[in-house]
C-alpha cells in the first residue's frame, strides 16, 4: 500500500502548480481550468486522508466539493462569457475599471 | 404682621413672572398692551410693598422684621443658604422705593419708547430687573443676595446693548459687565471667607456673631464685599462703565443707573453695617473711596457736553455722597441720601429724555438752549430736580445730603467733610449749567432738531409730576433731630450714639451748605448767562483742565494702556494663535492629515490587477497557515 504522505506531496504539487497558474495566466479560461486544478489536488488530499483514518467523511466531502466546483463552473463560464461579449476580451490585465 | 409673610414672596415674583410672559408672548400682545402688563405688575409690587411697610411700620418696633422661607436652596455639608426673604424696616424702605420709582419709570417708558421695535422684549427686560432688584433687597441672607445682585447686573447688560445694532451700545454693554464682574469677584470671594469665618451667610445668625471675631478678619471681609460695592456702585476706582452706560434708554438710565441698581452697594454696606462698625480700617476705606469719588466725579461732570453723561457722573458722585456717610458710620444718613436721590435723579434723567424725545435723540448741551418754553412741565420739573440735588431747602436733597456731611463733620472726620462740601459746591455749579445751557437762553441747534416735538404726552409728564412731588417732599422723612427714617432705620442698622454736638455749630453748617449750594447755582448762572458761546468756545479750543476733566482724567485711556491692551495682546497672540491655532488646531488638523496621508498610502494597493489580488490572499493563507502550524510546533 502506497503510504499517505506520497499522495500529500502530489496534491501540495499539483495545487502549487495550479496556484502558480492562476497567478501567472492572463486568460481567464486558463486561470479558470487552473483552479480546478487546485480544487482537484484538494480533493486529492481529502481521499487520501479518509482512506488512510478510515473513515467516509473525507470523500464525501469530495464529492461535495466536486458539486459546487460544477456550479462554481457554470456560473464562472456565464460571467466569462458576458464579460467577453461586453469588453471583448477575456484577459484579467484589462478588467481593472474598479482600480484608483 | 399677618398677611406680609404670606405675601412677601408675591413681591418679586410678580413681576419675574410678567417678565417671562412678555419674553414669550410680548410679541403677539402688542405694543400697548405689554406695556399695561409690565406696569400692571410692578404696581402690583408696588401695593404689596406698601402693604409689607405698613407691616412693619406698625409692629412694635422690637418684631420688626420677618422671615419666609421658600425653601432650603444649598445644603452641602455644614453649608446651608436657604432662599429666604427678610421684611425689615431696611429692606421694607428698598423695596418701596425700588417698586415706586419703577413703577413710575414704567409708565414713562410705554410714553417713551412709543415706536420702538421689541417694546415686549424691552419690558421683559424691565421687569426682570425689577424682580432680581426685589431679590437682592428682600434677600435673608449673602449667597441669595448674590443672586440678585448679578441678575440685576445681566438685566443691566442686556438694557444697555437694547439696541444691539448700535455698535457702542454692545461695547458699553460689556464694559459694563466686564467691569462689575471685578468687583463680583472680590464680592464673591467676600462671601466665600464670611462662611469660612462665621459658618453661615445669613445676616440674621452672622451679624449677631461679628463682635466675636479679630478686627482684622472683619477688616478682610468688609474690603472684600466692599470692592464689590465699587463696582456695582460704579465708585472710583471702577466707575468708568457708568458713563458710557448711558447709551441705553434713558428710562434705563433712570432706572437702573441711577435711582435702583447703582445704590445695591450702599444697601449692601447698610445690610452688613454691624460688621462694617467692628471693621474701622474697611469703614475708612469706605469713606475714603466715598469722598474721592464725590469729589473727583463732581469735577467730571462738570466738564462732560452730553446731558446724560453729565447726569451719569452726577450720579457716581452722589453714590460717593452715600459712601462717605457709611464711612463716617452714618448709615442711615446714606440710606436717607439713597432714597432723595433715587427720586430726583430718576426725575432728572427722565426730565433728559424728555428733551431727548422733543429734539429727536439730540443729548448734546451745546446744541440745545432755551427749551423754557417749548417744554414747560419738563422746564419746572427738571428746575426741582436741580435744586433737590443741589441741596436747596425745602427739597429732598438738601436735607440727606446735609445729613451725611453734618454726620462727617460730628463725627471729627473733617478732610471727608470738606472734600463733600467742595463736591457740594460743584454739583451745584454743574447742575446750575445744565439749567441755564439747555433751558435758558436761545435755541442753539440745527434746524431738523428746531422743529421736532413739542411738550411730551402725558404719559411722560405726569410720572415727571409725580417724582418732583417726591423729590419737594420725601426730605421730611429726616428733619434733623426728628428724624423718622433714623428711628425706623435703627433696629437693621448699627447705630454709634453720636458725638457730643452743639446745635449752633450744626445750624451754621447747614446755613454754609444752603450758601454753598446757592453760590454755585448762582456762579453758573453768571457764567453761562453772560456767556451763552463758552461751551462752545471751550470746544474748539479746550484748554489742558477742561480737556483732562472732559476725559474723565484719562482713566478709561489709562486702563486701555494698563489692561485693555495687554489682555488683547495676549489674547491675539497667546491664546489665540499659539494656544487656539497651534495647539487645538494643530492637534485636529494633525490627525486628519495622518489619516488622510495614510489612505493617500493603502489607496495604491487597489491597484485593480486581479492577479496581483489573488497573490496577495495567498500569501495571506499562507503566512496564517505557516503561523499556526509553527506557533503550535514551537508551542509545544
Amino acid at each position: 500500500m502506497i503510504p499517505v504522505q506520497h499522495y500529500l506531496v502530489v496534491s501540495a504539487l499539483l495545487f502549487l502548480i495550479g496556484a502558480t497558474g492562476v497567478f501567472f495566466h492572463r486568460n481567464l479560461v486558463s486561470i479558470f481550468l487552473c483552479v480546478e486544478l487546485m480544487l482537484n489536488a484538494v480533493n486529492l488530499t481529502l481521499v487520501a486522508g479518509s482512506r488512510s483514518v478510515g473513515n467516509l467523511e473525507g470523500q464525501a466531502l469530495a464529492l461535495l466539493v466536486i458539486v459546487v466546483a460544477a456550479a462554481e463552473a457554470a456560473v464562472g463560464l456565464a460571467i466569462l462569457i458576458a464579460l467577453h461579449r461586453k469588453r471583448e476580451t477575456i484577459n484579467v490585465d484589462d478588467q481593472n475599471l474598479l482600480r484608483y | 404682621m399677618g398677611n406680609a409673610s404670606r405675601l412677601l414672596p408675591l413681591i418679586p415674583l410678580i413681576p419675574g413672572i410678567s417678565s417671562l410672559v412678555l419674553a414669550l408672548f410680548g410679541r403677539a400682545m402688542g405694543r400697548a398692551w405689554a406695556g399695561r402688563l409690565a406696569s400692571g405688575a410692578v404696581g402690583a409690587s408696588l401695593v404689596l410693598a406698601a402693604i409689607g411697610f405698613a407691616d412693619v411700620t406698625g409692629a412694635a418696633p422690637g418684631q420688626r422684621a420677618i422671615t419666609v422661607q421658600l425653601f432650603e436652596w444649598v445644603a452641602a455639608g455644614s453649608f446651608h443658604a436657604r432662599a429666604a426673604l427678610v421684611l425689615d424696616p431696611l429692606s421694607s424702605i428698598m423695596a418701596l422705593v425700588v417698586t415706586g420709582v419703577g413703577f413710575v419709570i414704567h409708565v414713562y417708558s410705554q410714553g417713551y419708547m412709543v415706536g420702538e421695535r421689541d417694546i415686549g422684549r424691552y419690558f421683559s427686560y424691565l421687569n426682570l430687573f425689577i424682580a432680581f432688584m426685589l431679590l437682592l433687597v428682600l434677600a435673608e441672607n449673602l449667597l441669595f443676595m448674590f443672586v440678585g445682585w448679578e441678575g440685576v447686573g445681566l438685566c443691566s447688560y442686556l438694557l444697555i446693548g437694547f439696541w444691539f445694532e448700535r455698535e457702542t451700545a454692545n461695547a458699553a454693554g460689556m464694559k459694563a459687565f466686564i467691569v462689575n464682574r471685578i468687583g463680583d469677584f472680590g464680592f464673591l470671594i467676600g462671601i466665600l471667607m464670611t462662611f469660612v469665618v462665621f459658618g453661615t451667610v445669613s445676616f440674621a445668625e452672622f451679624l449677631p456673631l461679628v463682635p466675636t471675631q479679630d478686627a482684622r478678619v472683619l477688616n478682610a471681609i468688609g474690603i472684600l464685599l466692599f470692592v464689590g460695592a465699587i463696582g456695582k456702585s460704579a465708585q472710583i476706582p471702577l466707575h468708568v462703565w457708568l458713563p458710557d452706560a448711558m447709551v441705553g434708554p434713558t428710562p434705563v438710565s433712570a432706572l437702573i443707573h441711577a435711582a435702583t441698581m447703582v445704590t445695591a452697594g450702599v444697601y449692601m454696606v447698610a445690610r452688613t453695617a454691624p460688621l462694617y462698625a467692628e471693621a474701622p480700617m474697611a469703614l475708612g476705606l469706605v469713606g475714603a473711596i466715598g469722598a474721592v469719588t464725590a469729589l473727583l466725579a463732581a469735577t467730571i461732570a462738570l466738564a462732560q457736553e452730553d446731558l446724560k453723561r453729565v447726569l451719569a457722573y452726577s450720579t457716581v458722585s452722589q453714590l460717593g455722597y452715600m459712601f462717605l456717610a457709611c464711612g463716617v458710620g452714618a448709615f442711615s444718613a446714606a440710606i436717607f441720601h439713597l432714597v432723595t436721590h433715587a427720586f430726583f435723579k430718576a426725575l432728572l434723567f427722565l426730565c433728559a429724555g424728555s428733551v431727548m424725545h422733543a429734539l429727536a435723540g439730540e443729548t448734546n448741551i451745546r446744541k440745545m438752549g432755551g427749551l423754557r418754553e417749548r417744554l414747560p412741565v419738563t422746564y419746572r420739573t427738571f428746575v426741582m430736580g436741580t435744586l433737590a440735588l443741589a441741596g436747596i431747602p425745602p427739597f429732598a436733597g438738601f436735607f440727606s445730603k446735609d445729613e451725611a456731611l453734618w454726620s462727617a463733620f460730628r463725627e471729627g472726620y473733617f478732610l471727608l467733610w470738606a472734600a463733600g462740601l467742595a463736591g457740594a459746591f460743584l454739583t451745584a455749579l454743574y447742575m446750575g449749567r445744565l439749567w441755564i445751557l439747555v433751558f435758558e437762553g436761545r435755541f442753539r441747534g440745527g434746524s431738523e432738531t428746531a422743529q421736532a416735538l413739542p411738550e411730551s404726552p402725558p404719559s411722560m409728564t405726569w410720572p415727571l409730576w409725580a417724582l418732583a412731588a417726591g423729590s419737594a417732599v420725601v426730605g421730611f422723612i429726616g428733619i434733623p433731630h426728628h428724624s423718622w427714617i433714623e428711628t425706623f432705620l435703627a433696629p437693621s442698622l448699627a447705630v454709634r450714639t453720636p458725638r457730643p454736638s452743639s446745635m449752633y455749630v450744626e445750624a451754621s453748617l447747614m446755613i454754609l451748605n444752603v450758601v454753598i449750594a446757592a453760590g454755585g447755582l448762582l456762579l453758573a448762572r453768571r457764567v453761562y448767562s453772560a456767556e451763552p458761546g463758552l461751551p462752545e468756545t471751550m470746544a474748539k479750543e479746550p484748554g489742558r483742565l477742561h480737556r483732562l476733566l472732559r476725559e474723565g482724567y484719562g482713566v478709561d485711556a489709562l486702563y486701555d494702556v494698563l489692561i485693555v491692551r495687554p489682555v488683547l495682546l495676549l489674547s491675539r497672540v497667546v491664546l489665540w494663535r499659539a494656544v487656539d491655532r497651534s495647539l487645538v488646531d494643530g492637534s485636529i488638523n494633525g490627525w486628519a492629515r495622518l489619516v488622510r496621508v495614510g489612505g493617500e498610502g493603502l489607496r495604491l494597493s487597489q491597484s485593480g490587477n486581479l492577479r496581483l489580488y489573488l497573490f496577495f490572499l495567498f500569501a495571506g493563507v499562507m503566512a496564517l497557515l505557516g503561523w499556526m502550524i509553527l506557533g503550535t510546533t514551537w508551542a509545544s
